[in-house]
């Protein structure tokens, strides 16, 4: 495949050795000549000198014939338009950009970017799985319907534990998909199954309901 | 009509001070409070601190509601993602974008962005005078 990534620095830097070592053509577009000169004294001649926004650079780089270009520069608004110009102007099919405000995702998806990368978010979720007491971790977000698969532990004391699952008050549109259990097998719940301290309960929820399914699965 | 202006820069500024004069109601938002001394003397409009990138900032400058937004920064991308948040999220009936570089200009406006390159009026405007 021939991928182009825009920014070079330490992510685009790191990616592109990564793409290059599983055999994929790989050009960086980094504006700055002192960055871009160490990255090709470093992974050889890879690295285009140019604004990844511009068209003249896009051209120059062949992004005609490019099969995903990847905006990973520290600028929202730069990572969005280098994908936009892809997109429109060259029709790369696949685009995927950084985001440094995870609140820009929506609109990054409504312009057409086809996958967005939050290093925020995925900082915070790797933050929540290793806090053992957090009791709510994200999963998988399906930004397309609304839905968040979730992961939550039944935290020793919680005031669901010994309650039948048909007595929980979940919110509407939450649904419980699997409980983990130690020492058995994950089983699909159905509404007569026993809350336990210690369940990881795996459930799929619309985005805002969130906190009423923590809430409703924890009891506080 | 109510008009949200991002950028309080030279033309901003101006533009800001222009509308106020004829009685619309202007809100002008830019990151730098130092850049407001640029507003006249007489302006009776709002002027906000605050990051258009932001849909707080937004909110606050009153971006729901507003008739016009135009993006008056120095940067292109800037101006293009501003305006892209004002008319995809806030549903703003028109937003108007500087862009300096006339490649994206075009681009931008095949995507149904109000656009205009001062590097193509001002080039055109040169070239009339040196013919005349």
């Amino acid at each position: 495949m021939y991928i182009i990534v825009v920014g070079g620095g330490r992510v685009g830097y790191y990616l592109t050795r990564a793409l290059l070592g599983e055999g994929h053509e790989t050009l960086i577009i980094e504006s700055e000549s002192r960055v871009c000169q160490g990255i090709s004294d470093e992974l050889g001649s890879v690295c285009l000198r140019g604004d990844g926004c511009e068209v003249s650079t896009l051209i120059e780089a062949g992004t005609e014939r490019a099969d995903m270009l990847i905006a990973v520069t520290g600028d929202d608004e730069d990572n969005l338009v280098a994908c936009q110009v892809a997109k429109h102007k060259f029709k790369v099919k696949r685009t995927i950009a950084r985001i440094k405000n995870p609140r820009h995702e929506i609109l990054f998806k409504k312009l057409g970017v086809d996958v967005t990368v939050s290093s925020t978010n995925i900082i915070l979720e790797n933050i929540e799985t290793e806090v053992p007491t957090h009791p709510l971790t994200h999963l998988l977000t399906l930004v397309d319907r609304g839905l968040e698969l979730v992961d939550v532990k039944i935290v020793p004391g919680s005031a669901t534990i010994g309650k039948l699952v048909k007595t929980l008050s979940l919110p509407s549109g939450s649904v419980l998909s699997l409980i983990i259990r130690r020492n058995s097998k994950p089983f699909v719940p159905d509404s007569d199954s026993v809350i336990q301290a210690g369940d990881r309960i795996i459930a799929v929820t619309p985005s805002a309901s969130e906190e009423a399914l923590r809430i409703a699965l924890s009891g506080a | 009509m109510k008009i949200l202006i991002m950028g309080c820069g030279r033309v901003g500024a101006r533009l800001a001070g222009l509308m106020d004069g004829m009685g619309h109601r202007v809100t002008i938002l830019d990151a730098n409070s130092y850049s407001f001394r640029r507003l006249p003397s007489g302006y009776s409009g709002t002027a906000l601190v605050g990051n258009a990138l932001d849909e707080e900032a937004m909110k606050r400058g009153g971006i729901e509601g507003t008739d016009v937004f135009v993006a008056l920064t120095q940067g292109d991308n800037r101006n293009i993602m501003a305006c892209q948040i004002a008319k995809h999220i806030f549903n703003v009936p028109r937003v108007i974008c500087r862009i300096y570089d006339p490649l994206r200009q075009e681009i931008y406006n095949d995507l149904g962005v109000e656009t205009f390159s001062p590097t193509v009026i001002f080039a055109d405007i040169l070239k009339e005078k040196l013919q005349g």
